[in-house]
């Protein structure tokens, strides 16, 4: 169904590094010696250390930059290049080495890791400075741009996924970091937990890779994939999925971002807005190798996109904490991006294009949300807020950009990138195309009414609040990322991103959609508009009450309570497993020692054992040793006499 | 009937006879030492001894003739009884290191205040009056070093014995000692006599079935040498059942030795039962050789009939993962903790041994299972002494604190203690930069390469479980409130002597090291080779 390839699938066939290339490795470098300077220094860093953690990643946007004209001025073929910092594992013809590998992908991933980094490392300065653990925020900040920074570079899955647990780790410390809150390390705690499901894909993934091609190297895998059989790439593909998803907070593994919330705003933004949570879409793009031969794969893309695109956007319409809304439209966003990874070569470069302006708008409106909390004593319910456009009016001006650019007002850079996006999905199927504009008139319901309940209507706060602008400090990275929301679809001009990434990812076949671009492009913004006419019926015509209404439809219960992403999980992993953990014990400790001494199991209750000396008898022990060799010898007999 | 005089290779055998000897030289000095100087000579003979053998297996390792086809180096000596090759003097190379270690821990007096960890007088009842007298004169045993040493040399012999009884012999020569060595706590006699107790008791039957399967092995093939079984194996000469029900006796022994489930049930209590310097030593020792013996006699024995034996090892091998891991999960003593992580380790090591295949199926270069489950060891044994090794600096009035909730907060008090300790646990859980991801992901390929990929599944799945109980430790270390009201009585760090800290500073430095480069290494285990036949 998908597979088209006029062109053919790019191999990874990269150059080595030389000249300039070669301080690829410092980019990667600077902030991990920042991290590194800032948790080894200890209190001697308190004074200064904001200042080095800001530094750092500043410079390594420096490199990346000059990188990047450098690579513009260069041929297409001479796109991608590699450096070889030393061997990681080398026996006899396995060779796993630490490399990194530059390329139009990478490139990109560079400027918006390290410019939108930056930017929130300045953010952070005015936000975090009344905190007595600011060094540390920025050391962890530090950490997980140079983790993140890995994951795009490295040039082969197990350096990628050596990044991947690092962002994990960052993530999780950052969510975690105000710990005197229960609800934050509790939060840390299911974010890490729903993680480890993506990891096992991940890790299962890569020792496949290693045992079909006798390596993990982008540029072995992307020339031998063809040779592989289609329901090996089929599985490897779904395992990728399975990874991305985790940490794409996509469905099924989703309800991690909402509670992710509970960490600083500034980690809301970078991490969980700009770039943790699109690296599974990276991690799709970048094998595109595998998922163009394995259409299958790519149906089961497209479909947990589809899912996750209704399903966050549903939770956006509910929420009245702007930082969750933010959240479930971040899940949402992400679902158009891996729709455009699951659409195959003729979307990837849609997905990446709608990632860097996702990347500016949403952390721009998730700044703009720590501004409005910084100027009303850290409350994060808009049914609180309302007229705050008069007190904040940078904040304001800059979250509107924002906000018309994710809604997808003409001009502004996510028209460009989801109207792609959804023309794509039209020409691939109606119905896929279908969804995808129903998400888009959604989004436009919900992020108006976040903007009339806390920017416009009546104030409703109480007296001893003093909402109030922030800092400049806190306002210029506001004022620069609305900048680029605005202009951000200056890439697509000249067709010149879909030609910037063909060295990576191909170009697909284009297919003709049913109707004329213009007319799909009009109708997605009259559903837009109708979304956001519905939005100013319902919310900004009425008062809206300080405190929820509780007599809702059930639509709305089920949207309040995250579509019971929780209540769903719990009953189908959690309450299981503590059965088996609970069964296992029992067997371990009661039915052997019930058995043997006759007696019944329940004399034993867990607390009498536990007052023991030690939990058990030599007789019990002896009597499962027994029981183990007969099971052993008659498992040996029953399976070779049979 | 002739009577051939038997020959030893002295020239390959010597590192062994150096350990053997110098325990006997051990239990010479008992008698004829006075007190005062036992504890210094004691010591300096076990350390001179282990580096003595130590040197020796390297001198033995660089000569090592090449054989045929050149998979195997070595040659088979002692009348066929001992095998010296490639893979044997790795074996003896990590455990004479590990080894040392032991010695080490062995011999740190600071932390008890001037004594060793060991009882006064372990004849004396706890609580009575012949107890207090000893402890009051200071007494302390200096026996554990011959003893310790008795151990060392049955582990080197174990993975070098090549027919089934020098196997048994080795078994008993590991284990004797390790049970009385378990009994010699000084602080909290009761459980270290009980926990020796039980692995006497359980060890023996289990040795009874091991000695029975190889009787059973006897009667199908005639032979003890695994060259000969191998032979009878692969001519299908005798009869099978008699051939099936030896090699599952014969595992049961292995497999309690190793500490798979269902065999597992005495670790967590003799684990935390002994003193900790013995399970740092015994957790390493032991299963580096049980595994070492294992392979030879998986691979050499019943190599050509490997098809009966992998399913129940698949069995075995999910099954210990499983009950390592989720039993983990609900254990509030850190000792115990490890010790259930350690079973898990042997469900994990198990999924290697999984990944034998022949010379011919492998590609060029592809790590053989051999080498994946030797460098698992390697990287296991550093980290399991580093860990408990820190685990008996963590202290309270009562000795040390092994239960989790002394352990709240030591993050913030001694930062530098529990930051080793969180870096030892992250390897073992297999983070990417640590020893352990390489080990685990060497040990996970060779079984999904040999197609065992059901278990490679249930292997990270459980890896992913065991994660939780790792880092449930590191949460409580650092981000737990260490507020005394709050949690009660907590435990601090005392001050370890240079003997603790540079054991545990090999293990860190090694843990890093193995992770971040481990090519050098796996190299070595990529030398080593097959096993001779």
């Amino acid at each position: 169904m998908y597979a088209f390839n006029e062109g053919a699938i790019p191999v990874v066939a990269p150059t080595d590094a030389d000249g300039i290339y070669s301080l690829l490795w410092l980019i990667v470098a600077l902030p991990l010696a920042g991290a590194a300077i800032l948790l080894i220094g200890g209190r001697f860093t308190d004074k200064w250390g904001h200042l080095l953690g800001t530094l750092m990643p500043i410079g390594s946007f420096g490199i990346s930059l000059a990188l990047f004209v450098d690579l513009l001025g260069r041929d297409e073929g001479q796109r991608q290049i590699t450096q070889h910092l030393y061997s990681w594992i080398q026996v006899g013809g396995l060779d796993v080495g630490a490399d990194l590998l530059y390329d139009p992908l990478s490139a990109l991933f560079l400027l918006l890791i390290t410019g939108v980094g930056s930017l929130i490392h300045v953010y952070s300065i005015g936000y975090m400075s009344h905190d007595p653990r600011r060094r540390r925020f920025f050391a962890y900040l530090n950490l997980f741009v140079a983790a993140m920074l890995t994951l795009v570079l490295a040039e082969n899955y197990l350096g990628l996924f050596l990044g991947w647990e690092g962002v994990g780790l960052a993530s999780y410390l950052l969510i975690g970091f105000w710990q005197h809150k229960p609800s934050a390390a509790a939060a840390a705690k299911k974010a890490f937990v729903i993680n480890r499901v993506g990891d096992m894909g991940m890790s299962t993934a890569i020792m496949m890779f290693f045992v079909t091609f006798g390596s993990t190297s982008f540029t072995v895998i992307s020339e031998n994939a063809a040779g592989a059989s289609e329901t090996k790439l089929t599985i490897l593909g779904l395992l990728l999925l399975l990874g991305a998803c985790a940490k794409s907070a996509q469905f099924p593994l989703q309800a991690w971002l909402l509670d992710a919330m509970e960490g600083p705003t500034p980690v809301s933004a970078l991490i969980h807005a700009a770039t943790m949570v699109t690296a599974g879409v990276y991690l799709i793009v970048r094998s595109n190798f595998i998922f163009e031969l394995a259409p299958d794969a790519q149906t089961a893309v497209v479909v947990v996109a589809l899912i996750s695109i209704l399903w966050g956007a549903a939770i956006g319409c509910a929420k009245d904490d702007i930082k969750k809304g933010l959240a479930g439209s971040t899940m949402s966003q992400i679902g158009y991006m891996m729709l455009g990874a699951g659409l195959g070569a003729a979307g990837y470069a849609f997905a990446i294009f709608h990632l860097l302006t996702h990347g500016f708008f949403k952390a721009n409106m998730f700044l703009g949300a720590g501004s409005v909390m910084h100027g009303m004593n850290d409350d994060v319910d808009m049914r609180h807020y309302g007229a705050l456009r008069k007190m904040m009016p940078v904040t304001f001006l800059t979250f509107a950009m924002g906000y018309l650019a994710i809604i997808g007002f003409p001009g502004f850079s996510g028209f460009w990138s989801k109207d792609k996006i959804i023309e794509t999905a039209l020409a691939d199927n109606w119905l896929v195309g279908i969804c995808a504009l129903l998400g888009a008139g959604i989004t436009g319901f919900y992020m108006t009414r976040m903007m009339l309940m806390t920017f416009l209507g009546e104030k409703r706060w109480e007296k001893d609040v003093h909402p109030h602008e922030s800092p400049s400090v806190m306002t210029i990275p506001l004022m620069v990322l609305a900048a680029l929301s605005v202009l951000g679809g200056v890439m697509l001009a000249g067709d010149w991103i879909q030609d910037f990434l063909a060295p990576v990812v191909g170009t697909g076949a284009h297919e003709d959609p049913p109707l004329p671009a213009l007319a799909i492009t009009t109708i997605a913004v009259l559903v837009v508009a109708s979304g956001v006419a519905l939005a100013f019926v319902l919310f900004g015509k009425r008062d809206i009450p300080r405190t929820a209404p509780q007599d809702v439809s059930f639509v709305t219960r089920a949207a309040r309570a995250e579509l019971y992403g929780n209540q769903i999980n719990d009953g189908l992993v959690v309450t299981p497993t503590r059965h088996l953990v609970g069964g296992l014990l029992a067997v371990d400790k009661h039915v052997v020692d019930g058995t043997f001494t006759g007696g019944p199991i329940a004399i034993g209750s867990l607390g009498a054992v536990a007052r023991r000396a030690q939990n058990g008898f030599v007789r019990t022990y002896a009597l499962s040793l027994l029981g183990g060799a007969l099971l052993v010898v008659l498992a040996l007999l029953a399976v070779n006499l049979a | 009937m002739d009577f051939t005089k038997p020959t030893i290779e002295y020239a390959d055998l010597w590192p062994l006879l150096v350990v053997f000897g110098v325990a006997c030289a051990g239990v010479v000095v008992e008698a004829f030492v006075p007190r005062a100087l036992r504890f210094v000579v004691q010591t300096l003979l076990a350390v001179a001894g282990i580096l003595a053998a130590l040197l020796g297996t390297i001198l033995v390792a660089r000569d090592l003739d090449v054989l045929g086809d050149g998979a195997a180096r070595g040659t088979v000596d002692a009348m066929g009884t001992i095998a010296v090759d490639g893979p044997t003097v790795f074996f003896w190379g990590i455990l004479l290191v590990f080894g040392l270690g032991g010695a080490l821990l062995f011999a740190e007096r600071r932390l008890e205040g001037g004594v060793s960890t060991f009882a006064g007088q372990a004849a004396a009842l706890p609580g009575t009056e012949a107890e207090r007298q000893a402890s009051t004169r200071g007494l302390e045993h200096t026996e554990v070093y011959p003893l310790m040493m008795f151990a060392l040399g049955g582990m080197m012999l174990f993975p070098a014995a090549n027919d089934l009884l020098t196997l048994f012999v080795a078994l008993e020569v590991l284990s004797l000692p390790l049970y009385l060595l378990c009994g010699l706590a000084r602080r909290r006699r009761l459980l270290s006599q009980e926990a020796a107790l039980k692995y006497f008791l359980l060890g023996a039957f289990s040795s009874a079935f091991f000695l029975y399967g190889a009787a059973l092995i006897y009667g199908f093939s005639g032979a003890m040498g695994f060259a000969q079984i191998n032979e009878a194996v692969r001519d299908d000469i005798g009869n099978q059942t008699l051939l099936l029900i030896g090699l599952g006796m014969l595992s049961v022994g292995l497999l309690f030795k190793v500490g798979a489930a269902p065999f597992h049930s005495w670790t967590p209590d003799v684990y935390q039962g002994a003193p900790t310097a013995v399970t740092a030593f015994m957790a390493a020792g032991t299963k580096i050789a049980a595994f070492g013996a294992m392979l030879r006699l998986y691979y050499v024995a019943f190599g050509a009939d490997r098809w009966s034996w992998q399913p129940m090892l698949w069995v075995i091998a999910i099954l210990t993962m499983l009950v390592g891991a989720v039993l983990a999960i609900v254990q509030t003593d850190m000792k115990r903790m490890l010790a259930y992580s350690s079973v898990a380790h042997t469900g994990f090591l198990l999924t290697g041994v999984l990944g034998v295949q022949q010379a011919s199926e492998l590609a060029d270069g592809e790590v053989t299972s051999l080498q994946a489950v030797l460098f698992y060891l390697v990287t296991y044994g550093f980290s399991i002494i580093g860990a408990f090794a820190l685990v008996t600096l963590v202290r309270d009035a009562g000795g040390e604190a092994t239960q989790f909730a002394r352990w709240r907060g030591l993050g913030r008090r001694s930062p530098v203690v529990a930051g080793i300790f969180a870096f030892f646990l992250l390897s073992m859980a297999g983070i990417p930069l640590t020893a352990g991801f390489v080990g685990k992901w060497a040990v996970f390929t060779v079984a999904l390469a040999a197609g065992a990929w059901p278990v490679v599944i249930a292997a990270v799945a459980c890896s992913i479980i065991a994660v939780f109980f790792y880092v449930r430790v590191i949460l409580l270390m650092f981000f737990d409130d260490d507020d005394v009201a709050v949690s009660g009585e907590v435990a601090s760090v005392t001050k370890p002597s240079v003997l603790t800290s540079a054991t545990i500073l090999v293990g860190v430095a090694a843990t890093l090291v193995l992770g971040v480069v481990p090519g050098p290494v796996l190299d070595l285990a990529a030398n080593a080779g097959q096993f001779v036949r």
